[in-house]
């Protein structure tokens, strides 16, 4: 018999009561950080100051690690970040190993990002892929989005060691959103 | 290459849309281009674990946390969180918050003119046991009045996290309760177009986990996306 998986609703403005324990915790990742950082925005483009992501990686080595870390409790690929007041929100990370996309091909580096706020009854799927990266090029899921959309979700260098990545609610700018 | 999802055509109605004007702040916040398909891969089917040492002493046990008992109907909640299939979730991780008996939130935001309870904080987590249950000790949360539109109130609710096996199965979702009219006017309730939908989201008073003189009880059972090939169950813990 097959269920109904049950209906979401918005995480709401409170949600840092029950989730805030696990934002913007310090993680152990391997080799150098990259430091990432940037803006959630809504159609009038106005940052969103009460918005939170998850973000799922894999390793260096393009494993995903499900096993919780025995110092924090979860898994060292998994974060949880809140927005600050200016809607803004930073990590660390070190850049994921290719992932296969099946049998045949491989995916490009890329991050899985959820987005979760107030004014969203369920949360959004995105994905973040990285500058100057050869493998974009053959990378299954970009190339299958129209050209002038999947620029946005390249971050790009905001300098030699920090990567600027934007998520766009709504607009013409508006971040690629994936459907599950 | 590997299978795309066709869950969304298949069960129209059983999840909210993203824009949804009758809840003014989805007007701003929804996508409105076309969502792009996204096929399972590793990146989909393979999601977070998280460990007991998450947990600390009375998580689940939203009376405890402070010096003195809180204000308010002592109440249990509890379920089963289950895939597709039926079967139990286990080891999945569920966080929850809510209001106080007043209505009013433990956060800075919410400045509604009701009293916090210095005796609550309204938040609990939980990780769900071999046979996919999860059980939390708390008080009653009440309505309150939000800026929706003139004299909103949200009907009294519980907030829940999941993650189950595979980054696919996260969920956010509101438990409510039975016999609350308030559901009926809420444009976040009922913005799930399928009335079963919608009405598996209210809790069902459960006698029998009642404990007599001490708290009544609700049961509130949770179906959480499957991983076609999970990978979840192979971790050991």
């Amino acid at each position: 018999m097959r269920l109904v998986a049950t209906a979401s609703q918005t995480v709401g403005p409170f949600f840092y009561i029950g989730l805030g324990h696990l934002c913007n915790a310090q993680r152990s990742l391997e080799t150098i950080p990259a430091a990432v950082h940037g803006k959630v925005l809504d159609a009038l483009g106005v940052p969103v100051p009460d918005a939170v992501l998850e973000l799922w990686q894999a390793n260096t080595r393009g494993h995903y690690v499900a096993e919780p870390e025995s110092n924090s409790g979860a898994a060292s690929g998994f974060a949880r970040i809140a927005t600050d007041d200016q809607g803004c929100f930073s990590f660390n990370t070190c850049r994921p190993g290719a992932v296969p996309f099946d049998s045949e091909q491989m995916q490009a580096p890329h991050i899985v990002v959820l987005v979760f706020c107030r004014g969203l009854l369920r949360h959004l799927m995105t994905r973040m892929y990285f500058p100057d990266e050869p493998a974009n090029d053959a990378d299954p899921v970009l190339q299958s989005l129209p050209a002038d959309r999947r620029r946005t979700l390249i971050a790009s260098k905001a300098s030699p060691d920090t990567l600027e990545w934007n998520i766009v609610l709504q607009g013409e700018d508006e971040t690629v959103f994936f459907a599950w | 290459m590997p299978e795309t999802s066709f869950v969304e055509t298949v069960f129209v109605g059983t999840q909210p849309e993203y824009h949804y004007p009758p809840y003014v702040s989805s007007i701003a916040r929804s996508p409105r281009k076309p969502l792009a398909m996204l096929p399972h891969t590793l990146s989909e089917r393979t999601g977070p674990v998280f460990g007991h040492s998450l947990l600390a002493e009375n998580d689940n046990d939203l009376t405890a946390q402070h010096e003195g008992a809180p204000i308010g109907e002592r109440i249990i909640v509890h379920g089963r969180v289950l895939d597709e299939d039926a079967r139990p979730v286990r080891g999945a991780l569920v966080e929850m918050w809510q209001a106080n008996a007043a209505g009013r939130y433990r956060h800075k935001v919410d400045q509604h003119h009701a009293p916090l309870d210095p005796n609550f904080t309204g938040c609990g987590r939980t990780i769900t046991d071999q046979d996919g249950r999860y059980r939390f000790k708390t008080i009653k949360p009440g309505a309150y009045p939000w800026g929706n539109h003139s004299n909103a109130w949200r009907p009294a609710h519980i907030h829940f996290s999941l993650f189950g096996a595979g980054i696919l199965s996260r969920l956010v979702t509101q438990m409510y309760f039975p016999g609350d009219p308030l559901q009926p006017f809420d444009p976040i309730f009922n913005s799930i177009a399928d009335e079963n939908a919608r009405n598996r989201l209210v809790s069902r008073f459960d006698l029998d986990t009642t404990e007599p003189d001490y708290a009544l009880a609700f049961a509130f059972d949770i179906v959480l996306r499957g991983s076609e090939e999970a990978v979840f169950e192979q971790v050991s813990r």
